[in-house]
């Protein structure tokens, strides 16, 4: 474990109910400068609840949650955006923060969306919307990235390209990011530490000791165990676009 | 200088403009057209118990609305009615205990039209700096929470989860709407407070592809509006509130015209 200073939010027996109906139980985590921590689980396990938790988003909680840190970039699984405001993606941008037209810009070239900058909100693809709301949420370099399904509606390139520039933001900008995605081929490869929920944490480490792991295997099957897996190798090389290996 | 009440009325009127305009961006945004409706009707109590009590109108009216909207508030939390259900039994319901009120006022002469409609020949110089001063005053308040306001207003979550506190900006907008309709309240009458600031946002949407755009649109409308509205009224002797709203209406009919000849020159 490291410093105490590196930690941007923890969450210690963390739970949320809804009408005597408990959506999570019991959840402890804490997400690290530099750390990408992913949640998986099948539908309805609590990833988002838990992200939302985090965010301090839900606030009659049971437990405690601790946020060391303001400059927040979220993502959020679902948002109903009301059509009764005219609003361009520009605009969308400088939502809970001004930015400069460069930041701006350099957000929306990195998820591929620069041309879209003086479209309509509205008139965005729901892939186009997603990459629009991931370049909103870097463009602010928060310290605390919460990506709730970030890629979902992305083509299959766009989904790969996608999950390397989160990568790469959380080595550039040293932020942590709390992540939830069902994808587990690409994003195991990248993330530092798997909570794996099903209502609770039914079990949590890194990627190859949740793999493991009986409960996992109960709950995701054999075969997802071999996916995980297979990160086990470290990558020496990278490949580059013509399918030719560079070496590092 | 203001000696003359059409000059008063006029200056009051911009004022009133340069503020339903911006306010109105956000009551179209938020849908709050009927939550309007609701602090409009209590304002009727608020005048009434000014007038028993020998106090400031505007003043009487900010108190009652801003109660009215702190109960409504408190009524959402508390009981399972649907929120339209709740503006109706509060915006009657005050409505119908202002009228009870006016009816035991017997002794005091009572303008109930130019309460209802607006009346230009009631604007005094005190008007005037109410209006400003308190326009103002909302205007600044509005601006520090513009940011939180509007973020919430396209997505509550990601306001909250990014750190804008968007729970205080709506209480603080509640009470910047109950102060709007206090000072307009004489200008265009407690019936039509709500058409003054929808019906220039609504022109204004017609015609906007960005939200700062719409405010503009919206203040230029609410000045030609009251700018037009007033001079007809004096032409043709009729209520300052009904001529200022039907000046807004043809300016929103013409924007839906602007909207035809775009979609015309795009094919």
């Amino acid at each position: 474990m490291s410093s105490n200073q590196n930690i941007l939010v923890k969450l210690k027996d963390a739970g949320f109910k809804i009408n005597d109906k408990w959506l999570v139980q019991g959840v402890s985590l804490q997400v690290e400068k530099g750390k990408i921590v992913t949640l998986i689980g099948p539908n309805g396990s609590g990833k988002s609840t838990t992200a939302k938790i985090a965010l301090g988003i839900y606030k009659k909680i049971e437990g405690a949650v601790e946020k060391f840190t303001n400059k927040v970039g979220y993502v959020p699984q679902k948002i109903s955006i009301d059509w009764t405001l005219p609003l361009r993606v520009n605009d969308f941008m400088v939502l809970t923060e001004n930015l400069k037209s460069e930041i701006i810009d350099e957000a929306l070239s990195l998820t591929g969306v620069i041309h879209l900058k003086d479209k309509n909100l509205g008139d965005l693809s729901g892939g186009e919307f997603q990459r629009v709301l991931l370049a909103r949420a870097i463009s602010k370099k928060p310290d605390l990235l919460v990506l709730d399904e970030p890629v979902q509606g992305v083509d299959f390139t766009g989904e790969i390209a996608l999950y390397k520039l989160i990568k790469k933001i959380s080595d550039e900008l040293n932020c942590g990011i709390l992540l939830i995605s069902h994808d587990l081929h690409t994003v195991m490869s990248a993330t530092d530490h798997v909570v794996c929920l099903n209502g609770h944490v039914c079990c949590s480490g890194s990627p190859i000791d949740v793999a493991k792991n009986n409960e996992y295997k109960a709950l995701f099957g054999e075969q997802a165990s071999q996916i995980l897996s297979r990160y086990e190798h470290k990558h020496d090389h990278i490949h580059t676009n013509e399918g030719k290996i560079k070496k590092n | 200088m203001f000696g003359d009440f059409f000059i008063r009325a006029l200056v009051a009127g911009i004022g009133v403009a340069l503020v339903t305009g911006p306010l109105g961006c956000f009551v179209i945004w938020r849908r709050l057209s009927y939550f309007g409706d609701t602090l409009a009707h209590s304002a009727l109590l608020g005048v009434t118990l000014a007038f028993t009590m020998e106090f400031n109108i505007a003043i009487s009216v900010f108190i009652i609305s801003s109660l009215i909207a702190l109960t409504l508030i408190q009524l959402q939390k508390r009981t399972n009615l649907p929120g339209d259900a709740l503006l109706g039994l509060l915006a009657h319901s005050s409505l119908a205990v202002g009228l009870v009120v006016i009816g035991f006022l017997t002794f005091i002469r009572f303008d109930i039209m130019g309460l209802l409609f607006g009346d230009i020949l009631a604007v005094t110089v005190d008007d005037l700096l109410i209006i400003w001063i308190g326009g103002a005053i909302i205007l600044l308040i509005l601006k520090l929470i513009w940011k939180p306001l509007f973020a919430s207003t396209v997505n509550y979550e990601l306001a909250e989860a990014e750190g804008l506190n968007p729970d205080r900006a709506k209480a603080i907008f509640t009470i910047l709407m109950a102060a709007i309709i206090a000072i307009s309240i004489k200008m265009v009458g407690l019936l039509l407070i709500t058409g003054m600031l929808i019906i220039p946002a609504a022109m204004a949407r017609n015609i906007s592809t960005s939200p700062q755009k719409m405010v503009v649109y919206s203040i230029i409308g609410g000045l030609l509006s009251v700018i037009l509205g007033l001079f007809s009224s004096l032409e043709f002797n009729t209520s300052s509130g009904p001529s200022i709203i039907t000046a807004a209406f043809l300016l929103f009919i013409i924007s839906l015209f602007k909207i035809k000849q775009t979609i015309k020159l795009k094919n």
